[in-house]
């Protein structure tokens, strides 16, 4: 090559992030779409149909009008946290996609191209430490508006996803002491063959109420109960500040399905290891973002006690269980 | 490349803990810190170790501060205003600060420092250092980390027994 391996390193690696940004606000916008259609099917009513074909141009006249809304802050808002909580909101949602695997390298003539933008051997660690950044966003964007019901939104959420965050990690760990590996890579490479979901059923289910809980999805929505709190802690933004948090939700909706693909259902390897690629990742995320939405159309919100029980006397018990459980095992078959 | 690295964290480090002390205003303060943290954490990945680096993010912003933010934001406290209640305290922190401030001058300058062979990314470490954390933990360091766990164990029945007295 002419260039030097370093600077086109460093080029391979923007042209990969910018790809993904795009990609994900894309997906951001077209999954509001789906929302909205299945939530329709589900209640009943027709849904978004009338912007394009078949509704199809509905996120793009949605952009257009949350660009020109007023962008207005509170009189006695904390200007400065007021503003940097979207941008803290947005940006650790979309930094968790560095170490997503998306498929096997590809080849161009010798250049290698690993379809991931950093393989880092702490992945999973690193998934974690930028998740329990993420609440930031939204703890300053509920104090900074100087608000009671943001506030209370914040505080809620504060506690649900510290709570949360705990069983989430022990249910992960369940499969690192199977696979050895803090890599993505490395440990959808290993599912090749079996899934890790078949030796850690629990640890799944687990790991998947504590995603909803931590997305902030129905039926854990209290951080923006709407019957209690107007919004929750996004009460007082407007404009492009609310679409940033808007769309951090649902970047955060496709992390954590991401997340259970590549740690739980083999990534972008097939079934039995037809055919490894980013489409199985795709159809995966797919899957598990439709059960987000269904379970949005028909479950009931969880009361602020039911929501700890369940975190700190289920889930934490279970999870604890869990390793051991896989331990024990682990020890028998003298792996 | 590195060391222009190491150089933005730095002072981005300086600034913001300078930040801590100096905003008046609590939740600036605990931001700042936060801050601090985070590029804290980005000097332990240039060392080479991004376990701790990731360790450090998750417990430390994460958890511990995130915590703070909590207590903070139920308390609302008035920001400082410079005069008040701590007013007799200063004249102990000029004292003690000073004496830090001088031991720390004293034990850099007499402590010889070996300069560093290369700055800049060490070896990697072929299995990660996770698995040599692991194993230093459960063999040399064991009976350290076990009292560790006893010392945590007892703050948790100790939150519990207060938590319960107040219902």
């Amino acid at each position: 090559m002419f260039l030097d391996p370093l600077l086109l390193n460093i080029i391979i690696t923007l042209i990969k992030t910018i790809v993904m940004i795009a990609a994900l606000l894309g997906a951001f916008a077209y999954l509001t779409l789906v929302e909205r259609w299945v939530v329709a099917r589900i209640q009943s009513r027709i849904g978004p149909n009338r912007v394009g074909p078949r509704g199809l141009l509905q996120p793009i006249a949605d952009a257009i009008k949350m660009i020109f809304k007023e962008d207005f802050a509170p009189a006695q808002a904390d200007k400065i946290v007021y503003t940097i909580a979207p941008g803290i909101a947005i940006g650790t949602a979309l930094l968790a996609w560095a170490v997503i695997p998306l498929g096997p390298p590809l080849m161009i003539g010798d250049l290698r191209i690993d379809l991931q933008i950093a393989d880092i051997n702490i992945a999973v660690l690193y998934l974690l430490a930028i998740g329990s950044l993420g609440i930031y966003g939204i703890v300053l964007g509920g104090w900074g508006s100087n608000n009671k019901y943001s506030l209370l939104g914040a505080l809620r959420s504060t506690a649900q996803l510290v709570s949360y965050e705990i069983p989430l990690g022990l249910a992960l760990v369940g499969v690192l002491m199977i696979s050895g590996t803090l890599s993505l890579r490395q440990m959808v490479e290993q599912q090749a063959g079996v899934w890790n979901v078949v030796w850690q059923p629990l640890g799944f289910i687990i790991y998947f109420i504590c995603s909803v809980a931590e997305t902030n999805r129905l039926p854990f929505d209290l951080p923006e109960a709407e019957t209690e709190l107007v919004a929750g802690y996004h009460t007082e933004y407007s404009s492009l500040k609310f679409a940033f948090f808007y769309m951090s939700e649902y970047v955060n909706i496709l992390t954590v399905s991401a997340i259970a693909s590549c740690v739980f259902l083999g990534g972008y390897q097939g079934p039995l290891g037809i055919a490894p690629g980013p489409h199985w990742l795709i159809l995966k995320i797919a899957l598990i973002i439709f059960v987000f939405m269904w379970m949005r159309g028909t479950l009931p919100r969880f009361r602020y006690d039911q929501l700890m029980n369940l975190g700190w006397k289920v889930l934490f018990p279970l999870s604890l269980a869990n390793i051991f459980v896989t331990a024990v095992v682990l020890l028998v078959i003298g792996k | 490349m590195e060391i222009v690295v190491f150089y933005i964290f730095a002072a981005i480090v300086v600034a913001a803990a300078l930040g801590v002390i100096l905003l008046r205003n609590p939740v600036h303060s605990a931001l700042a810190l936060a801050l601090v943290f985070v590029c804290l954490a980005a000097m332990y990945v240039l060392l080479n170790a991004p376990f701790i680096a990731a360790a450090q993010v998750m417990i430390y912003a994460g958890a511990i501060l995130i915590l703070f933010l909590f207590v903070i934001m139920l308390l609302a406290p008035e920001p400082e205003s410079g005069a008040g209640a701590l007013r007799f305290q200063r004249a102990f922190a000029a004292l003690f600060g000073g004496a830090l401030i001088l031991e720390l001058v004293l034990v850099v300058a007499s402590a010889a420092i070996p300069a560093p062979a290369k700055f800049g990314f060490l070896p990697a470490a072929p299995a990660g250092d996770v698995y040599a954390i692991g194993k230093l933990l459960f063999t040399d360091f064991l009976l350290p980390f076990e009292i560790t766990s006893l010392l945590l164990l007892v703050a948790m029945v100790g939150v519990i027994v207060l938590a319960k007295k107040k219902a």
